[in-house]
């Protein structure tokens, strides 16, 4: 088990985002988180990566305990993630915003910086052609040198991913990534999701797509009021009276 | 004074005649001087691109700086060294200066700024405004209160080319303000660290996710500041040979009119703020009138808010796409 989760649960207030949600998530393996809108499912990712504390519960990343982790060492410790709505750093180039997310990866030191040595431009080469080789996993290595802001949606979503994937996670956390996607858009994106996993990571994703969802996942949990209500393969879900109830209302519906 | 009971125009007229080496004089003080506010209104800028608070202490920084150079320049002299090498000592005097400076900058960011990270805007502006009031008279109460003199020790030698003069101290302020200039640029643009800073001015939650150690980047950020406001003080200090405890108020709000001129956020923007502003200063003291010189300024400031209060090279703060 590459993430466990127990008991996790976030009150804003009075209100509870989640609530007692316990969920483990299987090494190498795809997982959909789904629910309708208000379920708590960005509020968890906030949990899980440390950007908001969690109000009780725990999160083990490998087995060991990150709960009340700073975002910046959950992520040298091995999660990455995007966001639903785009956050690149505009005023980079594309090269610039996947070099940053080696940040944690890389040595360099302030002195070697400053008296511009060669294990100073040594370390910046090797950063760079790591930065292309994640742009070309990704397909967008001829935008290289394009400032973020010009790359058409689609280029920019994918340069979320390569980002994420340059703080090399062993567990990388996708928040809606098809959202705004046409259809070809959305077919390629599954393929990359499949292809990252091939690479041995494990992905959890959130996602309303429902082709893209019961496409990949291996395993998909389905949250509703902050309440995990149910969980299981993506036949297993599609079956589900509570699902289905969670979704669309009451069996009178039918 | 002849021209004191006059109206303000009839001054303007006679002046304008005078140019030539006149001009060419102004442009030089003006350098100098607007060298040493860019230098200061980068501290402004950094701070305001990374916490958009306006650090309302960097001017006493500034005059912290200036204090240390002659402490540091005191004991060194004290201790023979300056009589043994001048310029050793001078290089010793500008690096413990801005290491003490820098760790001023430091400790106010984490007592006075951090606890108040999450707070209402107005609420680490207000502790600024402490802070400066607090450190002004904490140099009042250890110092002094009168002014101090910087050590005459530097033999200043006055080059002149056809009626234009400067000394060796103005041409040494604005070398050293440019390369400081040059050198910040390359560490923002080339380095790990600079690269972290931009991120974190972009969007800090995102930056943190990509394994960027906010706090640690922020104590930087202060300390750089911090470091460029003390060279700045120190070279005031040798080049007017006068110090006071409250000479960071007007060259601080300066500064911050450099960096509002230039664009508050942006760095290029602060180089060029304070270098204009400088040259507006000492242009307008030589054309229209010197007893309006610290006016300028603040004449700046209210058009630019007037008329582009972003800046010349600020962004529009429009909603975050």
């Amino acid at each position: 088990m590459i993430l466990e989760v127990r008991e996790l649960t976030k009150a804003f207030g009075g209100l509870k985002a989640i609530e007692e949600v316990n969920f483990k998530v299987r090494q190498g393996s795809i997982v959909s988180i789904i629910g309708p809108n208000g379920a708590g499912k960005t509020t968890l990712f906030n949990c899980l990566t440390g950007i908001l504390p969690s109000t009780k519960g725990r999160i083990l990343f490998e087995g060991k305990e990150i709960t009340y982790w700073k975002p910046h060492a959950i992520t040298a410790k091995g999660i990455a993630r995007t966001f639903q709505n785009i956050r690149i750093f505009a005023a980079m180039t594309v090269l610039e915003n996947v070099m940053i997310g080696q940040h944690s990866r890389s040595k360099e030191g302030l002195f070697t910086a400053v008296m511009g040595t060669t294990t100073f431009r040594k370390e910046e080469e090797t950063i760079k052609s790591k930065a292309f080789e994640y742009l070309e996993f990704a397909g967008i290595s001829g935008y290289a040198d394009v400032l973020a802001d010009n790359l058409p949606y689609g280029c920019q979503k994918r340069l979320e991913i390569a980002r994420a994937l340059a703080t090399e996670p062993r567990l990388l956390l996708l928040d809606e990534p098809a959202a705004g996607m046409n259809p070809q858009e959305t077919l390629e994106l599954m393929e990359l999701i499949r292809r990252i996993r091939g690479w041995g990571k494990t992905v959890i994703i959130i996602e309303h797509d429902m082709k893209v969802v019961m496409g990949i996942s291996d395993w998909i949990i389905v949250l509703d009021h902050g309440v995990k209500i149910a969980e299981g393969t993506p036949n297993e879900i599609q079956n589900n009276p509570d699902v289905i109830e969670a979704y669309l209302g009451k069996e009178e519906v039918f | 004074m002849l021209t004191k009971g006059l109206p303000f125009y009839t001054i303007l007229l006679p002046n304008l005649l005078k140019f030539n080496a006149m001009f060419f004089q102004q442009i030089i003080n003006g350098l100098t001087v607007g060298g040493v506010y860019a230098l200061i209104a980068l501290g402004y800028t950094l701070v305001y691109g990374i916490l958009e608070l306006i650090n309302f202490a960097h001017g006493e920084i500034y005059m912290i700086g200036a204090y240390l150079g002659i402490i540091f320049l005191g004991i060194f002299t004290a201790a023979g060294l300056t009589e043994y090498s001048l310029l050793l000592s001078l290089v010793l005097t500008f690096i413990m200066s801005t290491l003490v400076c820098s760790a001023y900058g430091f400790t106010v960011e984490k007592l006075a700024y951090k606890p108040l990270r999450n707070a209402p805007r107005l609420n680490p502006l207000i502790s600024a405004i402490g802070v400066s009031i607090f450190l002004q008279n904490y140099v009042m109460l250890t110092q002094g209160a009168t002014d101090k003199v910087f050590p005459h020790v530097i033999p200043v030698t006055i080059i002149e080319f056809s009626n234009v003069t400067m000394t060796t101290l103005q041409l040494f302020i604005i070398i050293v303000s440019l390369l400081l200039m040059a050198g910040l640029h390359l560490f923002i643009m080339k380095t790990k660290t600079g690269k972290a800073m931009r991120a974190v001015a972009q969007d800090k939650i995102m930056a943190s996710l990509l394994g960027i150690n906010i706090d640690r980047i922020i104590s930087v950020t202060f300390i750089i500041g911090s470091g460029l406001a003390a060279v700045a003080g120190l070279m005031v200090a040798m080049y007017y040979g006068l110090v006071n405890y409250s000479i960071g108020y007007l060259v601080g709000i300066k500064a911050f009119t450099a960096a509002v001129l230039g664009g508050i956020g942006s760095v290029p923007g602060a180089m060029i703020g304070g270098l204009v502003l400088g040259l507006i200063e000492s242009l307008g003291a030589g054309y229209l009138s010197s007893e309006y010189k610290d006016a300028y300024a603040f004449i700046i400031l209210i058009i630019i808010l007037l008329v582009k209060p972003t800046g010349l090279l600020g962004k529009s703060e429009g909603p975050r796409p």
